[in-house]
């Protein structure tokens, strides 16, 4: 089957890769109808995810149809179509107990890798790195998914899969960071990062009921797209983030703030960005913090900071005597997918969004390693990208 | 005491490197060199050492090891004394043998010191590891209990089968032959725990404890495990260990990991990066991660 390969530092190739095939009785085999690039998937493009090695088939957002399941599914059957969490999850541990699906306690192969680095382990992910289960990605014809039967959710075919595929990463993300915010009426939530999971996190703050989303990100294009949510934008190129921030909620800040940035943001000063450019690329620090920074200091005394941007190792010059003396909350995690699908399902369903909107640009597989260029450097004004094998 | 016994050393390399520096030319004099141009740099040279011996065995945290140190210079004051006395006659060949003898003496501490530090720990080797499993005391102990299941999540293991309530036959893949023993149960309390032991006078001598408690709150089961490996079976286990790259405590905790996804999924969670499931080895050599291809 064709496959987008990583091969190396900003290199992707389509190659031919042997089809998968059962390793757990609880596997299915999905053939992929839709998968898209995500911007975490540029990290690994990078080379900021530790533990990518040449050969590893990408991709985390994918949705298909069922056509091997092993001995051991239950409820799925060949002929069903499904989205496919990103984070893969066994059902039964404490962890997924807990709805934290995204720290599976089985589901990683690898979790004496990820254990040196981070202490513990958490669960393993499609096409994300050895340290989390060496699983091949689903940029490709066909995907083995492990306990089938725990993750991809049922879908009927009266909805296209341009409206339901994002059910498997950024729509669930972006609504996680919202969520995490715990929202009450009149409050003002301040979102760093325009991209699509900036778009669904101003989206889903609106329907979990804030009164006022403030989008900040550099891409007038981006911001162009955030504003038809209703959010308003700032362009930190043009604004003093902190003052405008300031000055727009009467001198207290947001009563939340949201990284939908992580680990490779930017800075309009030269001079701050090179410092930690220069310390990310002879790898003294994993992350460029400056949005997690930003966020903090903005943030009204007590309020919170939820993360969803991906962080991959270690971050310097973290204001943490603010977050101390500020009585700031930080919450984060990769989203527990399986704990929306369902009720952002029935939302779509309810018509109370259509999570298309965030497309910009459909190609084929084959195009893979193009389209990312694209997305990467932001050309054509590439939002979001959807590849069809 | 040998701690104490490598400080004194430390001390007298001190004392010893302070007067070569201080007092050059009456170390010269008293080894019977003084009649060489250059003996007072060698001299204060082989002083500058001492206090470099000194430094480590007084300095560090485990002196034992840095008596080697000592030893390998003692080497070389031994070769220098040995060519001065050869090469001279009269008072001065006196006093450099005599010299030479101090040395001799000094080494053989030096030796002995630095061989009471670096002498590997007698006794069996042991192992411990625990991890907390979502399922009840009863069915975790139960399925422990019937020792034939135990391949299914140990994979150094072949096969375990139960000769009777007490006695088992274990295999187990070794990497030129495999090994086979026998061994039996010494305790058993149904859902505390279970002690066995091998049958004396089989080649490999492993004890084994495991241990089923509630978990906090009263969710799930905590398995605690020690494994004992006796004089015979420890190198051979060591050598085992080597031979798969993995430490005998990873084995077990990976053992553990495996244990907890038989118990709590089905079976060993396997992925294209680590076919076999969770294990060490594999993880420092791993697939790419794309499908496997080839045999089912």
């Amino acid at each position: 089957m064709k496959a987008n390969v990583w091969m190396g530092r900003n290199r992707l190739e389509i190659q031919d890769v042997p089809d998968p095939q059962i390793l757990n009785a609880r596997d299915a085999i999905v053939r992929v109808t839709s998968t898209a690039i995500c911007g975490s998937d540029l990290h690994l493009v990078d080379g900021y995810i530790p533990t990518v090695k040449k050969g590893d088939v990408l991709g985390h957002e994918f949705m298909g149809e069922v056509v091997e399941v092993g001995s051991g599914v239950r409820d799925l059957h060949v002929g069903d179509r499904v989205v496919v969490p990103f984070p893969i999850a066994c059902g039964a541990c404490f962890a997924c107990e807990e709805g934290l699906y995204s720290v599976c306690e089985n589901s990683n192969p690898n979790a004496g890798i990820a254990e040196k680095l981070m202490g513990h382990a958490p669960a393993g992910i499609f096409g994300y790195s050895h340290m989390l289960g060496g699983f091949p990605g689903g940029q490709a014809e066909y995907v083995r998914v492990p306990f089938a039967d725990v993750g991809p959710i049922k879908v009927e075919d009266d909805l296209p899969d341009e409206k339901v595929l994002f059910l498997s990463d950024i729509f669930p993300t972006g609504f996680m960071g919202a969520e995490m915010c715990d929202i009450k009426p009149g409050q003002t939530i301040a979102i760093w990062g325009a991209g699509p999971v900036g778009q669904f996190a101003a989206a889903s703050a609106f329907l979990l009921g804030a009164d006022r989303v403030i989008v900040i990100d550099r891409f007038p294009y981006r911001l162009r797209r955030v504003q038809r949510t209703g959010a308003e934008v700032l362009n930190y190129e043009e604004v003093n983030v902190l003052d405008a921030l300031r000055d727009m909620t009467g001198g207290r800040g947001p009563d939340a703030c949201i990284d939908a940035v992580g680990m490779e943001a930017h800075h309009p000063t030269p001079a701050i960005y090179a410092y930690d450019r220069t310390k990310q690329a002879a790898r003294l620090e994993t992350e460029r913090p400056y949005v997690l920074r930003e966020a903090i200091m903005a943030c009204r005394n007590g309020g919170v900071v939820s993360v969803i941007g991906v962080y991959g190792g270690f971050v310097d010059k973290f204001p943490m005597g603010t977050v101390m003396n500020r009585s700031l909350t930080i919450r984060t995690g990769q989203c527990h997918v399986q704990r929306y699908t369902e009720p952002l399902l029935q939302r779509i369903r309810g018509g109370e969004i259509d999570p298309s909107f965030v497309i910009s640009h459909r190609m084929p597989l084959s195009e893979a390693p193009h389209a990312f260029e694209l997305f990467k450097n932001k050309q054509d004004e590439c939002n979001k990208v959807v590849l069809t094998p | 005491m040998t701690d104490k016994f490598v400080r004194a050393l430390g001390w007298a390399s001190l004392a010893l490197g302070a007067v070569q520096l201080a007092a050059p030319r009456a170390v010269t004099r008293l080894c019977g060199v003084d009649d060489t141009p250059g003996a007072t740099t060698v001299a204060r040279l082989v002083g500058g050492r001492e206090l470099l011996h000194a430094a480590l065995l007084l300095g560090a945290r485990n002196p034992a090891r840095w008596a080697w140190t000592r030893v390998a210079g003692d080497t070389m004051d031994l070769g220098v004394l040995g060519k001065a006395a050869a090469n001279r006659t009269g008072a001065r060949r006196i006093r450099a043998l005599a010299a030479l003898g101090a040395v001799a003496g000094i080494t053989a501490l030096d030796v002995a010191c630095a061989r009471g530090g670096t002498a590997k720990a007698r006794g069996p080797l042991q192992v411990r590891a625990s991890i907390v499993i979502n399922k009840p005391r009863e069915e975790v102990y139960r399925f422990w209990r019937d020792l034939e299941n135990l391949p299914s999540f140990m994979v150094h293991l072949d096969s375990v089968r139960a000769i009777n309530q007490r006695r088992s036959r274990w295999k187990a893949k070794g990497p030129i032959v495999d090994l086979e023993w026998e061994a039996e149960i010494i305790e058993d309390r149904a859902g505390d725990l279970i002690a066995w032991r091998s049958v004396p006078g089989v080649g490999v001598s492993t004890d084994g404890l495991v241990g089923f408690t509630d978990g906090p709150g009263g969710r799930g089961t905590v398995v605690d495990v020690s494994l004992e490996y006796g004089a015979p079976g420890r190198k051979l286990a060591a050598a085992v260990a080597r031979m798969f790259g993995e430490h005998p405590e990873q084995q077990v905790r990976d053992d553990l990991r495996r244990l907890k996804q038989v118990m709590e999924t089905g079976e060993v969670v396997r992925s294209e990066g680590s076919p076999e499931g969770h294990r060490a080895l594999r993880q420092l050599r791993q697939r790419p991660a794309q499908p496997i291809g080839g045999r089912a």
